[in-house]
């Protein structure tokens, strides 16, 4: 390929590369302006690092109690994920018995099935279960609506048919012969599971894990039906931001709290970037 | 005996393995999924669930109200107009960095596909700052070249505002879709395009004689997730970027009518019957993208 034209390819990709980078390094310097810098040219670099815009965000606009929800219903939703997915893929993907077709095509039914249309009545059954618990003292103070537990277990379930179908196509490709000799060494079928086929899918957990992970940290519409104010998560913690500056003209937090939002997954993204892109490519595909 | 033993072992290992998953899921994903259907054909009013079944008349609603209409058609737009788009540039790019073999090529890779890892949230608060009238980027962009920004902001002016939104549709997918494209390309064997160099085809006739035909089963399935994504990906972006709906209902899609319906009218019924719709539309959109795109596999 000639020089020229190379040199043409390269001031294209940067053209885009650009698009791509300016407004978010245009947020993160924003993000250290004053008010009074907000009034001039958007593009102006601010004069000084003002960090009182992290402190409103974090502390008058509650961020920090929003990230910690945000950690909490991430990790206890891989956690329901894993125990949940898991063992169901491998005995469809491994054993031949009554239901193992049906089940299959089950979870293969929910690829199609959004979280987005089912939002409703997923809250109008927890409603009715919640008025159904408060007729006992017992549950009185018991909350299912508003509840990071039961948010983790209807994010876990609503990614159950993506992961079980990514891990089921890899666990049929592990070769039989590892099972059998295990069997023979002993080991009851639990063991098989945890100590031979768990280590064996590292690649394939990995790769449900970077999806889903990624799924649960940045939902928006699920959790803003479900939670209110004090449970929220970051994603509305920052649409709240968004809702208030509109009146208050506080900018800077705003664009504090889009830094705050974006950092998580930032780092994420530097570390498995090549896992992830790989990911796709390996037909790892999320819809 | 030992064998009956082990099998009956097998059979609780598999109950243990299955049961509890089966359950929870039939209880959070399938029941609420027949509950859309279901309550479609009940006219229910605010959470007291008292509902009255009333047939297909929801239905009847829906195809004479004006307003779902507005929405289905911008739908289609975000649609149409995404999936262009974000297509044609994502497979420009692909073939761009396929092609000229630059030793960057990785930095671009990680850069054009990062938007895709930011919460949709961001994303909109983003470009809501960006399309600010006052303090946002673009106004004082075009103000360079002598062009004024709307008065109402980019999001309150019923020509741009749905373009806007495609935007920030748009530069989300791009990256995505073409790591997708990328990876397909690298499946083509390279002594077609050695025997192309040969016979001295240009880089882009190589690209439509060569490379789409044999990468087709790849565009092909994306579309059917360009399809699902702009349903869903629009529900978000309009929600937080233009929570009216837009200048005129401009940017108002199938789901956040559904929404309105459902949390804000209190209208669940109605609100399912707009998500029956949303499903089935989806559904057979993709059946006919399908249909359409089916070429004969061109072996290699």
């Amino acid at each position: 390929m000639s020089k020229g034209k190379k040199l043409i390819f390269r001031l294209i990709l940067m053209v885009f590369t650009l698009i791509v980078l300016l407004p978010i390094i245009w947020t993160f310097y924003t993000s250290f302006k004053t008010t009074t810098e907000f009034l001039d040219n958007p593009w102006a670099l601010p004069k000084g690092i003002n960090i009182e815009n992290y402190k409103n965000a974090l502390i008058k606009g509650n961020m920090v109690g929003y990230f910690k929800n945000s950690f909490v219903t991430t990790l206890m939703s891989l956690a329901f994920l894993l125990i949940l997915a898991v063992p169901t893929a491998y005995v469809t993907a491994r054993y031949k018995f009554k239901f193992s077709g049906a089940i299959s095509l089950l979870f293969m039914a929910g690829l199609f099935v959004s979280q987005n249309y089912i939002v409703v009545p997923i809250f109008l059954m927890l409603n009715k279960f919640q008025r159904f618990l408060n007729q006992y003292v017992v549950f009185e103070h018991l909350e299912i609506t508003n509840n990071l537990i039961v948010l983790s277990v209807v994010y876990a379930v609503c990614s159950l048919p993506f992961s079980i179908y990514l891990l089921s196509g890899f666990l049929r490709s592990i070769p039989k012969e590892y099972e059998n000799a295990a069997k023979i060494d002993g080991c009851t079928y639990g063991q098989i599971l945890s100590r031979i086929i768990v280590p064996m899918s590292k690649p394939a957990l990995v790769t449900v894990i970077m999806f889903d992970f990624m799924e649960y940290w940045n939902e928006y519409i699920m959790a803003m039906t479900l939670l209110s104010e004090k449970k929220w998560t970051v994603p509305i913690g920052l649409a709240n931001l968004m809702e208030q500056q509109k009146f208050a003209t506080d900018w800077g937090a705003m664009f504090a709290g889009m830094v705050i939002v974006m950092l998580p997954t930032m780092i994420f993204y530097a570390f498995v970037q090549k896992k992830l892109t790989e990911g796709i490519s390996l037909g790892g595909l999320k819809g | 005996m030992k064998s009956g033993r082990s099998q009956r072992e097998k059979r609780r290992f598999i109950a243990v393995c299955t049961i509890p998953t089966v359950v929870i899921y039939i209880l959070i994903m399938v029941v609420p999924t027949i509950n859309v259907f279901y309550m479609s054909f009940f006219k229910m009013s605010s959470l007291s669930l008292e509902k009255k079944f009333v047939g297909f008349d929801n239905f009847k609603t829906l195809i004479g109200d004006g307003k779902f209409r507005q929405a289905f058609a911008n739908n289609i737009f975000f649609i149409v107009s995404v999936t262009a788009i974000t297509i044609v540039l994502a497979l420009f790019f692909a073939a761009l960095l396929k092609q000229s073999k630059l030793k960057e090529k990785p930095f671009y890779q990680t850069v054009f596909f990062f938007p895709n890892v930011l919460s949709l949230v961001v994303i909109a608060t983003l470009f809501i700052q960006i399309y600010d009238p006052t303090k946002g980027i673009l106004s004082a962009g075009v103000k360079i070249i002598g062009i004024n920004a709307p008065m109402q902001g980019w999001l309150g002016e019923a020509t741009s505002a749905r373009w806007c939104v495609a935007a920030a549709m748009i530069w989300q997918a791009v990256g995505y879709y073409m790591v997708m494209y990328i990876a397909g390309m690298d499946g083509i064997p390279k002594d077609l395009y050695e025997v192309a160099d040969l016979e001295g085809m240009s880089g882009i006739k190589q690209f439509f004689y060569i490379t789409l035909p044999l990468m087709w089963e790849i565009v092909r399935v994306t579309l059917v997730f360009f399809i699902i994504s702009a349903i869903n990906m629009s529900f978000v972006f309009v929600r937080l970027m233009t929570p009216t709906g837009g200048p005129n209902g401009k940017t108002e899609v199938i789901l956040t009518y559904m929404y309105k319906q459902a949390f804000t009218n209190s209208n669940f019924g109605y609100a399912m019957t707009v998500g029956v719709f949303v499903f089935m539309f989806s559904f057979v959109l993709a059946l006919i993208s399908n249909a359409v795109t089916k070429r004969d596999i061109v072996q290699y």
